[in-house]
C-alpha cells in the first residue's frame, strides 16, 4: 500500500505547474506538501484525482492508476478528495451534505452507521445535520467537508489547504483532528498546505514544492530542522 | 364574486401549465447551464407522439405517457450527442457560456422543420380525456371544466413526485449537488455527466405534458405554426426568470403567479393585453427583484 508519484510534470496551457514530481507515501503515513502560492500544490492534488490531465508521469495507489481514472471513480477506489476552500455545498444541509460522501455505495443503513461515527468525530456537526452548510462557520464547513470525504470510508485522502481562512485556534484544532485520524482510522494522507510549519508539525514526511518542482522532501523533522527550509518557508 | 372565481380557477390551470414547461427550464439550466430555447420545440415534437399514440391507441391517457417518454428520450438523445460535444467545444472564449444557448435556437427551428415535413403544417387534433365545458353552478355555467380540474390536479401529482424526487431519493441528491457544485459532486463519486442527461429527460417529459395540455386546455388542435406554442416557450421562460430560473418550487410559484396575474388582467383590464401582459410581468418583476421572487442574491460563488 504505497501512493508512487514519479516524474510528474503538468501543463497549464503553455505554463508548465509541475515539473518532474517524485515521491512515495507509505500506507498510514501523513505526507505534507508545502511551498508557496503557485508552486503547484494544489495542481498536484487535482491532477492525482483526475480533475487535471498530466503531460507525463504517473501515480498509483496501490494497484490503481490514479491518472487513468476519473474524478468519479475516486472514491470507489478507496481516495477521497477534499478540494480547496471548505468544500461543501452551501445550498444542501449538513445531512445532505454528509450523506453526498457515501451515497455511491447505495446502502443507507451503512452510511448511517459512517455518519454516526462521523459526528462522534464532528460532534458540533451532530447538532446542525438539518442547517444549510452555508449557515456553518468557517471551522465547520471545513469539518464538514473533512467529514464528507470521510463518509466514504477512503483508505487516501486528499486533502488540500484546511487551513485556508480560518482563525489560528481553528486551524490548530483542524489539524490536531486530521493527525488523531490518520492514526485511528489507518488513513493515509496526503495534505496540502501554505501554513508549512502547522502542517509539517503533524506530518511524518513532507514534500517543498517550488515553482513546480520538488525542491526538498524528507520526513517532517528533518525538514523542520533544515535551515533552508526555515528560512524560506517557515519564517524563521 | 362568480366571474372571481371564474378568473382565478381559469388563471390557476393555465398557470400549472406555464409551470410545468418553466420547470422543464430550470432543470435544464440547473444540469447544464444552458437556457434551452428548443424546449419548446421538444414539447411540439413530444405532442405530435401523444398525437400518433391518439391515432393508434385512441386514448389521452396511453398518449400521456407516450408523449412523456418519447420527449424524455428524445430530450436525452439531444443532450447526449449534440450539447454535451457543444458544451466541451465551447469552454473557453468570448462566447463560451453564449454559444450553447444560441445552438437551442437553432435546434428549435430545425425540430419545427422537421415536424413539419413529417406531420405537414395543417393542424391535427387531441382530444382530452374528459370534456371541456363548464361546470354548472346554479343558473351560470363556469368556464371551468371537468378537464382544466383534471390539468390542475395532474400538475399538481407531478410536482408533487418531482419534488419527492429531488428531495428524498440519492438520485434527486446526485441532481442537486450536480447542479449547484458539480466538482464536489464528481469527487463523491456523482456520475455528473449521466445526472446531467437525466436532468434533460425530465425536463423533456415535463415539456411534454406542458405540450399536451397546452393542446387540449386549448382548442385541441396543434401544428408545428401553433400560437399556443409560442406561448407556452415566452410563458415558460418568464415564469422560470420570475421563479428565479434555479429553484423548481420558483418555477411553480412563477407560473401560477403569471397565468393569474394574465387572467385578472384580461378579465378586467383589457383582453387586448393579451400578448403584453406576460412581459410587463416580466419587466415589473425584474425591476423589483432581479433575482427572481425566491431567488437569492448572487451570494454564492464566493
Amino acid at each position: 500500500m504505497t501512493l508512487t508519484i514519479s516524474h510528474l510534470t503538468v501543463h497549464h496551457g503553455a505554463i508548465r505547474a509541475l515539473n518532474e514530481v517524485s515521491f512515495t507515501l507509505e500506507k498510514g503515513e501523513l505526507g505534507a506538501i508545502i511551498g508557496a502560492n503557485g508552486a503547484g500544490k494544489t495542481t498536484l492534488l487535482r491532477t492525482l484525482s483526475g480533475l487535471i490531465k498530466e503531460t507525463h508521469g504517473s501515480a498509483t495507489w496501490n494497484a490503481y492508476n490514479l491518472l487513468k481514472g476519473k474524478p468519479e471513480h475516486l472514491v470507489r477506489c478507496g481516495i477521497s478528495h477534499v478540494s480547496e476552500g471548505k468544500a461543501v455545498i452551501p445550498e444542501l444541509t449538513v445531512a445532505e451534505n454528509l450523506e453526498l460522501g457515501a451515497m455511491w455505495r447505495r446502502n443507507k443503513k451503512e452510511s448511517f452507521v459512517s455518519r454516526r461515527e462521523i459526528i462522534e468525530i464532528f460532534p458540533r456537526l451532530g447538532e446542525r445535520l438539518s442547517q444549510r452548510a452555508d449557515t456553518l462557520s468557517g471551522g465547520e464547513r471545513q469539518m464538514l467537508a473533512i467529514g464528507r470525504a470521510l463518509m466514504s470510508k477512503p483508505e487516501l485522502l486528499l486533502l488540500d489547504e484546511p487551513s485556508l481562512g480560518l482563525a489560528p485556534l481553528v486551524v490548530e484544532q483542524i489539524f490536531q483532528t486530521i493527525r488523531d485520524l490518520t492514526t485511528s482510522m489507518g488513513l493515509t494522507v496526503v495534505l496540502v498546505e501554505q501554513n508549512a510549519m502547522g502542517a509539517l508539525k503533524i506530518a511524518d514526511t513532507g514534500v517543498v514544492l517550488n515553482l513546480g518542482s520538488v525542491a526538498i522532501s524528507g520526513s517532517a523533522p528533518t525538514l523542520i530542522a533544515d535551515p533552508m527550509v526555515r528560512a524560506a518557508y517557515l519564517g524563521y | 364574486m362568480f366571474q372571481l372565481i371564474n378568473t382565478f380557477l381559469i388563471g390557476i390551470t393555465a398557470g400549472s401549465i406555464y409551470a410545468l414547461m418553466a420547470m422543464a427550464i430550470v432543470l435544464v439550466w440547473r444540469s447544464t447551464r444552458v437556457i434551452n430555447f428548443a424546449q419548446a420545440g421538444m414539447a411540439l415534437l413530444s405532442t405530435y407522439f401523444g398525437y400518433e399514440a391518439m391515432v393508434h391507441m385512441n386514448s389521452f391517457w396511453v398518449a400521456l405517457p407516450v408523449a412523456m417518454l418519447g420527449g424524455a428520450l428524445f430530450a436525452a438523445i439531444i443532450e447526449l450527442v449534440f450539447m454535451r460535444f457543444l458544451v466541451k467545444r465551447s469552454s473557453s472564449g468570448p462566447i463560451a457560456s453564449v454559444a450553447p444557448i444560441i445552438a437551442t435556437l437553432g435546434l428549435l427551428g430545425v425540430i419545427r422543420a422537421v415536424t413539419a415535413s413529417i406531420w405537414g403544417s395543417q393542424d391535427v387534433r387531441i382530444v382530452g380525456p374528459v370534456s371541456n365545458f363548464g361546470y354548472t353552478l346554479g343558473s351560470e355555467v363556469l368556464v371551468f371544466s371537468p378537464l382544466k380540474l383534471l390539468i390542475l390536479l395532474t400538475v399538481v401529482l407531478l410536482v408533487l413526485l418531482l419534488t419527492i424526487l429531488f428531495q428524498k431519493t440519492n438520485i434527486g441528491l446526485a441532481l442537486r449537488a450536480s447542479a449547484f457544485s458539480p466538482e464536489i459532486a464528481r469527487l463523491s463519486g456523482v456520475r455528473v455527466d449521466l445526472v446531467r442527461t437525466l436532468g434533460w429527460a425530465l425536463a423533456g417529459s415535463a415539456g411534454a405534458v406542458a405540450g399536451m395540455f397546452q393542446t387540449v386546455n386549448g382548442n385541441g388542435t396543434f401544428s408545428p405554426d401553433s400560437i399556443e406554442f409560442s406561448l407556452l416557450l415566452v410563458s415558460g421562460f418568464i415564469a422560470a426568470v420570475i421563479g428565479g430560473l434555479e429553484s423548481l418550487v420558483g418555477a411553480v410559484i412563477g407560473g401560477l403567479v403569471l397565468g393569474l396575474v394574465i387572467s385578472f388582467v384580461l378579465m378586467y383590464v383589457s383582453s387586448s393585453l393579451f400578448f403584453i401582459a406576460p412581459f410587463l410581468v416580466l419587466l415589473i418583476v425584474l425591476f423589483i427583484r432581479p433575482q427572481g421572487i425566491v431567488g437569492v442574491k448572487a451570494a454564492r460563488r464566493a
